[in-house]
């Protein structure tokens, strides 16, 4: 069972009832539970609007977009019924927030639901969990029927003539690509997770042809807490334009890894060297993938900057998923790009020509390459693929397999380069395959 | 919609708001690049190949997804968008064999156009490439994984436009993969050891058409040759009624030149994309070995190879004595549907002209003359193939075109995906284009009578088609006679027409291939042809009456042309056995195996003439093939008169001056004047100088006939339709007691009356889809 | 009353999935789901699975083999009782997931996708599941084992062979 982990620095909102049981309804209450919800119900959807507006708070899904503005996109009057959909497919690699939001908090994603749906006039509410979630899809299911239980879901809620709030829960089967918006669409419509055509948004055109907001599990649980504090209290814990307090998962290399509450804006070295306990077995660090796999590595010498949106974006990679991988100095850039895009490559729809035929050939190109059969030119058409995928794929996922790649081949280039010339990494991760060995992980 | 203005290449452009960019470009002459763009069918976005630079947008935009709007700035081609395009071609050719010198599509290849112009050739994966083998999915479609670029057109036609849904994509990524839906596991085929996936599905091939590689090939065409060895002929299709164009890619072989491939590749016709998979595949009757190619005459008792010479002095012989002996009217004529309109216009003029005799008939699968006959006066009351694919409103009685007339199918299907048209569906059977309908109503066996009853009555669905300003009623063959004309009697406002089985089931009837009635549903008496031909004005014996007299003793002489009435109506061979029997056709039919003269015909596709679909869309025939040994019906029909000592010139109009030498100084109204030379000065022609010229016949066709008079020989020429209706009054009355002896072919998607055993592709695929076609086999016409 | 005769699922099963073919805007919802918990009932996705589940939601069946042969943890071949699945994706791999999946290779003698002569054991190399800060991480089914090492990992593998009866 994953553990818990606690550092002073931490601000703890969203993760303040972790750890006491809050999963049981009676305890959540306790703990100030489904307060919000009836507050949202007495104040109306244009005050959870501002609301959340004034909280600053962004999308913690990966693209970080102002969460109050996405709500306030959808159409106040609509012939086809609204929907809430809840993303919580998590599966970007290095990033296992969402997991202990459902266990630790499911009314909170539950409550969070209830407060979008009423924001937009929607009355029904998927959430939506990977498939290998299962334990955590149990724990939201029981959440979701005591709420049912004592009358907080279904008709009438909190005993408020005409206000109705269902919520269905829902479960995927195995699928990256499924967390972008649109394939989620898909995927909960019992189809093919490929993304859609845009536009129209989710927001005008989503779920069954309704609009939808669609947003990540941390963030829907962030709702409760913003309007119990208030926006501008909420807003003021992190920095200008990226509001409040966000949960990171330090993983790698580091002494202390586990999921983190803190500030938006909080330096990443320290994130690293105070919260996560320094680099493990006292080794120097190499590098940081700062938001889960399809960032842009940072070097060592570039972690000063302040985990927000746009210090990441002015350093030329990403805030993402807040899943801070953390390299030491052994690890070859070679084989952790090789992963890298082995999980792109596996993961890819398939839909589009640049993103699957790209990732397939730098996959094969890399994997060869490993294997000790590469040449020069390879990193150039490594890079040359990437390039051309960047901005011409149909939905990011291609973005998310070339950004790294090009971060990979920019700023190791010379570490590809001993490699060919028969330097080895002194601690291999990946054993060497056999080039043209079938197949890996899961595929068909 | 209003139209905006825009900017492409630095060009002003308009088009409506909403038009797709591709789309806008394509109308103005620049040419988009594009693999899963398909026009009429769901939007894709997914080959990347459509890019092009928006101002103001930070990312290339694809064109296929974009609608125009006021004020953009479009650039299609720079050094930026051609680099894009050209690393998305090099990521496809990484693993597409190369191996164009065989393949199919090896020049009409849409990848091997793009990386002739984008120039990335140059490979430089050092990996193999994923091989897969070529998969039989049925008899007529193969696949070939590794070829793929997963545009999905296949997908989507299949599903969206054929409504069938056979065909899928299946795992993701660089795995993803077409797939049929019947998996191998389940097919039960097995061959050399590995289970087959297969489809079940119409066949038809659309798969194949739409896929712009040569991932999918078709079973009669693959390895036979390369297209530019190939002529191409623009011709239509013989099978059904529907009036389809096929494009028949012909190669030369020491008998003639055979048809190796049919499709609709410059969907210059009025199916557009369309063609079913007779119109596709079922070319191959024409190349059969059992293809009559000599004439035969019976020497005792047996069928025996005579030179023509021979074969037509005996027969021509033959029937000038008998006319002498036993009368005109102890001979009777038979024709086809499948003949052209110059050669059925021929046939009948020949029967009433040349013997003297209205005994003419042939297998009638509609009733046109009821459809004629009740419309007559009217303008604008027949519907046209183009109307099914536009109006607003479709009635189907009767009738299931998913099988009987698939481009009328297909045409529904459009009309209701692209203009939301409502279909109205009233039927004896569930037929399957009950799933477009917006309402349907069940019709009890025989109970048509009923239906139309109930029009006139309060209910929702005569309410909701009264309340139709633009209507147009399909008719099945279930309906004929009185039922059909209190039908048309009861939809006053209505365009109608009439669901007929061959490619020129219409033509027979409208060029008077019946006994009662001269071409154009002319009265026998009175009318200008009657006049003209100066025949009997007493109607002849129809079809089954001439049988009866056969047995009866009473029919001296039998003239068959392309058809198997033998076959079709059961006739006992008995019936025949005092009855000089010709018989010109293209097989040794159950009909011809007891004649006492047989001429080896061609067929449809290796003559010129004109047809006219069930909907009365006329039709240039182009001749395409050509086999050594056989002669057109035209030709034949014109050599036997010329064998019983007719004089040509008045039976087919051709050299100058035909009736009389009066010249044109007393004028056309005298009477006395050429008429045909009068008519042919004014309309700009020359005379035919040779009497096998059809279009000399087709003079007299658009001077005598009403409704082919309107025709434009500019556009029959150039391959458009033209739609037709015979809508002069005055015609033949009709009586309640009149036969209409409408014989349906219950020709189903994969057969085609006597020509269904001659064809092998349609046995293969008859016993692939074994089960649902095996009832038909035994049809014929 | 069960909607569909003579189900192959177990009644519990089959009322759980003639209630979730009623729950959604649009039945074709359950599928993803339904797929789900009929492979872990009948322990792949049959072609009788298939067919039943087409017909639940009024689906071809090729509609259904398009969407199950998507998503990855979805099978159409049995696996072993316990299918283990091993992470060697970026925050594990860092942490030994590689050498995780090795061993496993080496303990239970078979390879990716391989299942034990006995059909006890699987084994199976995953994208991240989700565990990253708990790295190496293995699920065995739908249980999550993290923090491990080879030694764990052959605890957490005895903890299965001891659930059999002897
Ligand atoms: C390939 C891809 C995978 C994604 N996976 C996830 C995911 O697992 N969870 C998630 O919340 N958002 C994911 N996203 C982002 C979603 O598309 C969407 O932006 C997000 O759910 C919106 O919620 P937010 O505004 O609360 O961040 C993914 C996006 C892409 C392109
Ligand atoms: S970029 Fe293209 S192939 Fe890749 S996941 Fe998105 S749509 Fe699918
Ligand atoms: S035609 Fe636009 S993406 Fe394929």
């Amino acid at each position: 069972m994953p553990t818990l982990v606690s550092h002073p620095d931490e601000v703890k909102v969203l993760s303040k009832r972790f750890g006491l049981g809050a999963a049981d309804i009676d305890k959540y209450i306790e703990l100030d539970g489904y307060k919000a919800t009836q507050k949202a119900i007495a104040e109306g959807p244009e005050w959870i609007i501002n609301t959340m507006k004034a909280s600053g708070l962004r999308g913690r899904g990966g693209a970080g977009f102002p969460t109050g503005m996405k709500w306030s996109f959808v159409p106040k009057v609509s012939e086809k019924p609204k929907y809430i959909l809840v993303n919580g497919d998590e599966s970007e690699p290095g990033t296992c927030k969402d997991h202990l939001v459902f266990r630790e908090d499911p009314h909170a994603v539950i409550e969070g639901t209830i407060i979008a749906g009423l924001a937009i006039g929607s009355k029904m509410g998927f959430i939506y969990l990977r498939g290998e979630y299962r334990y955590l899809l149990n724990i939201v299911e029981k959440a979701v029927a005591d709420a049912y239980a004592k009358g907080f879901l279904g008709k009438n809620i909190f005993g408020n003539e005409g206000v109705d709030f269902d919520i269905i829960t829902q479960t995927g089967a195995g699928a990256y690509e499924v967390g972008e918006e649109s394939a989620l669409m898909e995927s909960l419509e019992g189809k093919r997770g490929i993304p859609r055509i845009k536009p129209p948004f989710p927001a005008v055109v989503g779920l069954y042809g309704g609009p939808t907001v669609i947003n990540n599990a941390e963030t829907i649980a962030n709702a409760p807490h913003i309007l119990l504090m208030g926006g501008e209290a909420f807003a003021k814990l992190g920095t200008e334009r990226n509001g409040g307090t966000r949960l990171f998962g330090i993983s790698g290399h580091v002494e202390r890894p586990g999921v983190y509450e803190l500030p938006m804006g909080y330096s990443l070295r320290k994130a690293i060297y105070d919260v996560a306990g320094g680099i493990k077995d006292g080794k120097q660090l190499k590098a940081v993938v700062p938001g889960g796999a399809s960032c842009p590595i940072l070097k060592a010498d570039e972690i000063d900057i302040g985990l927000d949106f746009d210090q990441m974006a002015k350093a030329g990679t990403m805030l993402g998923s807040g899943g801070i991988v953390v390299l030491d100095e052994t690890v070859s850039i070679v084989e952790f790009a090789l992963r890298t895009i082995r999980f792109y490559q596996h993961e890819s729809c398939g839909w589009c020509i640049p993103c699957r035929e790209g990732t397939d050939w730098i996959k094969k190109t890399l994997t060869r390459f490993h294997a000790g059969g590469g040449t020069k030119k390879d990193i150039d058409n490594i890079q040359y693929i990437a390039d051309n995928m960047m901005g011409r794929t149909f939905c990011p996922l291609g973005d998310a397999a070339a950004m790294p790649t090009l971060g990979f081949v920019k700023k190791f280039r010379s570490e590809f380069e001993d490699y060919l010339a028969g330097a080895r990494p002194a601690n291999p991760l990946i054993q060497i395959q056999p080039v043209g060995e079938p197949e890996h992980a899961g595929a068909h | 919609m209003a139209d905006v203005t825009f900017i492409v290449d630095g060009k002003t452009l308009t088009a409506p708001a909403g038009t797709l960019l591709i789309e806008a470009c394509k109308s103005h002459g620049i040419e988009i690049p594009a693999f899963c763009y398909y026009p009429g069918l769901s939007l894709q976005a997914a080959c990347r190949m459509c890019v092009v630079r928006i101002e103001k947008q930070p990312k290339l935009a694809t064109a296929c997804t974009t609608t125009v709007a006021e004020g953009m700035n479009v650039t299609t081609e720079s050094p930026e968008i051609a680099q894009a395009r050209k690393a998305t071609l090099q990521l496809l050719l990484g693993n597409h064999p190369l191996d164009c010198p065989v393949c199919d599509a090896g020049g009409e290849c849409e990848l091997q156009d793009m990386t002739f112009k984008y120039g990335a050739a140059d490979s430089f994966y050092a990996e193999p490439k994923n091989h897969r083998d070529e998969q039989k999915w049925s008899p007529v479609v193969y696949f070939d994984r590794p070829r793929c670029i997963l545009c999905y057109r296949c997908v989507r036609m299949c599903g969206e436009g054929m409504d069938i849904f056979a065909l899928g994509v299946q795992n993701r990524g660089s795995s993803s993969v077409i797939a049929p839906n019947i998996p191998a596991q389940l097919s039960g085929v097995v061959e050399n050891g590995t289970e087959l996936a297969q489809l079940d599905c119409e066949q038809c091939g659309m798969c194949i058409d739409a896929c712009p590689v040569g991932a999918l090939t078709s079973g009669t065409y693959r390895y036979k040759t390369r297209p530019w060895e190939m002529n191409h002929t623009a011709t239509v299709c013989t099978h059904c009624g529907d009036g389809c164009k096929t494009t028949l890619g012909v190669r030369s072989v020491s008998d003639g030149s055979e048809i190796v491939r049919g499709d609709n590749r410059d969907k210059s016709g009025m199916n557009g994309d369309f063609l079913c998979n007779k119109g596709r595949y079922a070319f191959d009757f024409a190349n059969n070995i059992e293809r009559l190619t000599s004439p035969l005459i019976r020497k005792d008792g047996k069928l025996t190879p005579v030179s023509w010479d021979e074969a037509l002095t005996f027969a021509g012989n033959k029937l000038r004595d008998l006319r002498q002996d036993r009368g005109p009217n102890s001979i009777g004529v038979i024709g086809s549907n499948r003949t052209t309109n110059e050669e059925n216009y021929l046939l009948q003029k020949f029967a009433r002209t040349v013997i003297g005799t209205n005994n003419i008939d042939h297998h009638r699968t509609a009733d046109f003359v009821t459809l004629a006959t009740s419309l007559q006066g009217a303008t604008g009351r027949f519907a046209s193939q183009h109307d099914v694919e536009k109006s607003p409103a479709i009635l189907l009685v009767g009738g299931d075109p998913t099988n009987q007339a698939p481009l009328t199918a297909w045409n529904i299907r459009t009309n209701v995906r692209h203009n939301n048209a409502r279909i109205y569906i009233a039927n004896h059977e569930g037929i399957k284009l009950r799933r477009q309908a917006k309402a349907f109503v069940q019709v009890a066996p025989f109970g048509y009578g009923a239906f139309i009853e109930s029009l006139k009555a309060d209910n929702d669905f005569a309410k909701s088609l009264h309340a139709e300003e633009q209507l147009v009623v399909v008719v099945g063959n279930e309906l004929r006679g009185g039922e059909l004309a209190s039908l048309i009697k009861a939809l006053p406002h209505a365009k109608f027409a009439l669901l007929a089985d061959y490619a020129n089931s219409r033509g027979a009837s409208d060029m008077g291939l019946l006994p009662d009635v001269l071409p154009g549903y002319q009265s026998l008496a009175g009318s200008t042809i009657a006049n003209e031909y100066a025949a009997a004005d007493t109607p002849g014996l129809d079809l089954l009456a001439m049988f009866d007299a056969a047995a009866a003793g009473n029919l001296s002489a039998l003239y068959v042309v392309g058809s198997n009435p033998v076959k079709r109506y059961g006739i006992d061979a008995v019936t025949l056995k005092s009855t000089f029997l010709i018989v010109q056709d293209l097989f040794l039919t159950e009909t011809a195996a007891l004649a006492d003269v047989v001429f080896p015909a061609a067929n449809l596709y290796e003559k010129s003439g004109s047809v006219t679909n069930s909907y009365g869309d006329l039709q240039l025939v182009s001749k395409a093939a050509d086999k050594a040994g056989t002669r057109s019906d035209f030709e034949l029909i014109v050599r036997l008169a010329g064998h019983m000592g007719h004089d040509l010139k008045t039976l087919v109009p051709f050299g100058k001056g035909l009736r009389s030498d009066m010249g044109q100084s007393r004028g056309a109204q005298s009477g006395e004047a050429d008429r045909h030379s009068v008519w042919m000065t004014a309309n700009n022609l020359e005379p035919k100088t040779s009497p096998f010229d059809p279009f000399a016949i087709l003079d007299e066709i658009q001077r005598l006939v009403p409704g082919y008079d309107k025709l434009l020989r500019l556009q029959l020429l150039s391959g458009n339709d033209q739609h037709i209706s015979p809508s002069a009054s005055g015609l033949v009355q009709i009586t309640t007691s009149r036969k209409d002896l409408v014989l349906p072919s219950a020709d189903t998607l994969f057969t085609s009356g006597s020509l269904t055993r001659y064809s092998p592709m349609l046995q293969d695929v008859q016993r692939h889809q074994s089960t649902e076609v095996a009832d038909h086999l035994a049809s014929a016409d | 009353m069960a909607t569909i005769p003579n189900s192959i699922f177990t009644p519990t099963t089959a009322a759980r999935f003639d209630k979730l073919a009623t729950i959604y805007p649009v039945k074709r919802s359950a599928l993803v789901p339904m797929l789900l918990y009929a492979q872990d009932e009948i322990g792949y996705v049959s072609d009788p699975v298939v067919a039943e589940i087409a017909q639940r939601l009024d689906l071809l069946e090729l509609d259904v083999r398009n969407v199950l042969s998507y998503y990855s943890m979805l099978r159409t071949v049995p696996a072993g009782k316990y299918n283990v699945q091993v992470c060697t994706n970026i925050s594990c791999m860092l942490r030994g997931g590689f050498e995780l999946l090795d061993h496993c290779k080496h303990t239970l003698g078979i390879g990716h996708k391989e299942t034990t002569p006995d059909g006890l054991f699987s084994l199976e190399e995953v994208e991240c599941i989700g565990a990253c800060c708990w790295a190496p991480a293995v699920q065995v089914n739908y249980d999550f084992h993290d923090d491990l090492t080879p030694e764990k990992m052959d605890a957490v593998l005895d903890s299965y062979r001891a659930r059999e009866p002897k």
